[in-house]
């Protein structure tokens, strides 16, 4: 038997792609290597507790009612109703700059009104700024790497303010180092500062588990532990794939969520050198602090903070283990439930050397995080009252941790600088989506899993 | 399929589509693109859905006949004239 489509990768973008093309009346498998589903944005059980691998909130919020964005377009896309996603809005969250603090909520005019009181000689800029955002076309496949600091310096002088307004942008969304492509820019402004953060009560879980079955009531195949270890290929086109177990499996087009490099890595040694196919470098160590109390009980109430301790901002791949300097706070319960999540927790993210933690020894492995973890916390205490009393149970993870369950090169949480964002590669039937393709994110992921199975496996026009 | 069947084929297509949408007072002489904020992604939808549905190819030259309720049924009517309805 021949499958109409192979999906490799049941991450956010796989899911949402096999909604599509399952829905549309194809024949498609969904193959994950790891034994649960979810990818960068899964979810664990520890100790007795529920964790989420990565989410802190979902970006690009609509309101029960909205018609425009990308989250609706994806409810519409894969046939969900807004209940389905149960998304309680964020309550504010900050950038915090030495001496400046720039707050930001889903009501994009408070947000300008912030940098009006902050910045006043910066917001006639700031507004010509936002007009350009506005016109942009995020749709146009063919466009090439524009740096977007020298976009922001056409209106903004200030370059505290550039690095104010970027901190948040690459924090949850830049492959690259120091500066972001502008197209990527407009992308991640449009979901964090115009649209905003929410949460579902239960977590990405809620997600992940409407999408699969959804998938699997449109009759398509989830297959676990079924990691691809090989394409099958002649060079120019793709006619299967060899499982970890030896199986093979036949499908007429295969789409891959695995990475751009990750994915040429299965098409053998003989694949043509392409320098766009190149692997990213940024990853993060995330720590998870449950706490005793709720963070508003000892004064904390900000959802996310996005802090950086000079005026400088570095994001790069961290020459320490970890990058202390800079990192993001969020705290999963300063969302508007109807009724307050069962425990306190804490998460806080800091760039990492990808390097550094693949190469440890086991046991230095164990102590190292220790180590990090309270580095990470010292660090954070000159942005949030001090936690640690409260602290009673506790998770980090690391590039390392995001190799083995995602298979992620270097741990590369944005994967690759240079994005196929019309999701070919050198064989005629392999594409790619997730984060590779070049949406990112949770609503990111799921709409380039929906977009490029509309492009090339749909045969939509 | 008369032309008020087509109509209830295209809500229940709509209807998939923006499943929380109160479609009881489209306007059919008003553009969808205006009354639900539809986009080109959405339209491919409905041609996909015609198409999974009737069998029926709605080349994209001819798109732009699927902008109103009213364009929309008299576009259709004579391509599915011998179809049978599905809702
Ligand atoms: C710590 C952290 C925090 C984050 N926080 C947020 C957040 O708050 N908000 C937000 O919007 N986004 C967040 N993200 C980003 C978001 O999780 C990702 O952008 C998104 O999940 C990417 O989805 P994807 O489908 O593109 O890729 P992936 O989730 O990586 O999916 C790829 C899948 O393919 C599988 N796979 C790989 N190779 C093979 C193979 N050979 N055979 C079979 N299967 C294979 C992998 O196991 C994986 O499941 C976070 C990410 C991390 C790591």
């Amino acid at each position: 038997m021949t499958y109409d489509s192979i999906i490799i990768g049941a991450g956010l973008s796989g899911l949402a792609a096999g909604i599509r093309l399952a829905y549309y009346g194809k024949r498609v498998c969904i193959l994950e290597r790891h034994t649960t589903i979810g990818g960068l944005n899964s979810f664990y059980r520890l100790r007795g507790r529920n964790h989420d691998v990565g989410l802190h909130a979902i970006t690009n919020y609509s309101p029960p009612g909205g018609k425009r964005g990308p989250l609706n377009k994806i409810l519409r896309q894969l046939r969900f109703s807004w209940e389905d996603f149960d998304l309680s809005p964020q309550f504010g969250s900050s950038v915090v700059f030495p001496g400046h603090t720039l707050r930001f909520n889903n009501e994009f005019a408070y947000f300008e009104a912030e940098i009006a009181a902050q910045f006043p000689s910066q917001i006639d800029g700031f507004r010509r700024l936002v007009a350009e955002i506005d016109s942009h076309n995020i749709g146009d496949l063919g466009q090439t790497w524009i740096s977007a600091r020298a976009r922001m310096a056409e209106h903004i002088s200030d370059p505290l303010l550039i690095n104010m307004l970027l901190c948040p942008l690459m924090f949850y969304g830049s492959p690259s180092e120091h500066d972001m492509d502008f197209n990527q820019f407009v992308i991640m402004f449009r979901s964090i500062y115009q649209e905003g953060f929410a949460r579902p009560y239960k977590g990405v879980r809620l997600i992940l588990k409407n999408l699969v079955k959804k998938f699997k009531s449109l009759g398509g195949e989830l297959k676990l532990r079924a990691g691809v270890q090989q394409l099958v290929t002649d060079g120019k086109h793709v006619s299967g794939v060899v499982l970890d177990d030896g199986q093979v499996l036949e499908a007429k087009n295969v789409l891959s969520s695995a990475g751009s490099a990750e994915t040429l890595q299965l098409c053998g040694a003989d694949v043509p050198v392409d320098d766009r196919f190149t692997p990213g470098e940024i990853s993060f160590v995330e720590t998870i602090s449950v706490l005793d109390q709720q963070p508003a009980e000892f004064g904390h109430d900000e959802t996310i903070v996005f802090y950086n301790d000079s005026e400088d901002f570095y994001y790069e791949q961290s020459k320490n283990p970890v990058d202390v300097r800079s990192g993001i706070i969020c705290s999963p319960n300063n969302f508007q439930y109807d009724q307050p999540l069962e425990e306190g927790s804490i998460r806080i993210t800091a760039l990492a050397n990808p390097g550094y933690w693949m190469n440890l020894p086991e046991d230095e492995y164990i102590e190292a995080k220790k180590y990090w973890y309270d580095q990470i916390l010292e660090s954070s205490l000159r942005f949030i009252p001090d936690f640690r009393p409260h602290v009673i149970d506790v998770d980090t993870f690391t590039p390392r941790t995001i190799k083995k369950f995602t298979g992620h090169i270097n741990g590369c949480v944005y994967g690759a600088p240079r994005k196929i964002l019309d999701g070919t590669t050198p064989f005629d039937n392999l594409f790619l989506c997730g984060t590779d393709q070049g949406f990112l994110g949770i609503i990111g992921s799921m709409l380039s899993g929906i977009s490029i199975a509309n492009l090339h496996l749909l045969n939509a026009k | 399929m008369a032309p008020e069947q087509i109509r209830s084929v295209i809500l229940d297509i709509l209807s998939r589509i923006a499943p929380d949408e109160d479609l009881s007072d489209l306007d059919d002489s008003v553009p969808f693109r205006e009354q639900m904020e539809l986009d080109s992604m959405d339209f491919l939808d409905i041609v996909m859905e015609l198409r999974k549905l009737y069998r029926v190819q709605i080349p994209e030259e001819d798109y732009g006949e699927l902008v109103t309720m009213d364009s929309t049924v008299t576009y259709l009517t004579p391509l599915l004239k011998d179809a049978e309805s599905t809702v």
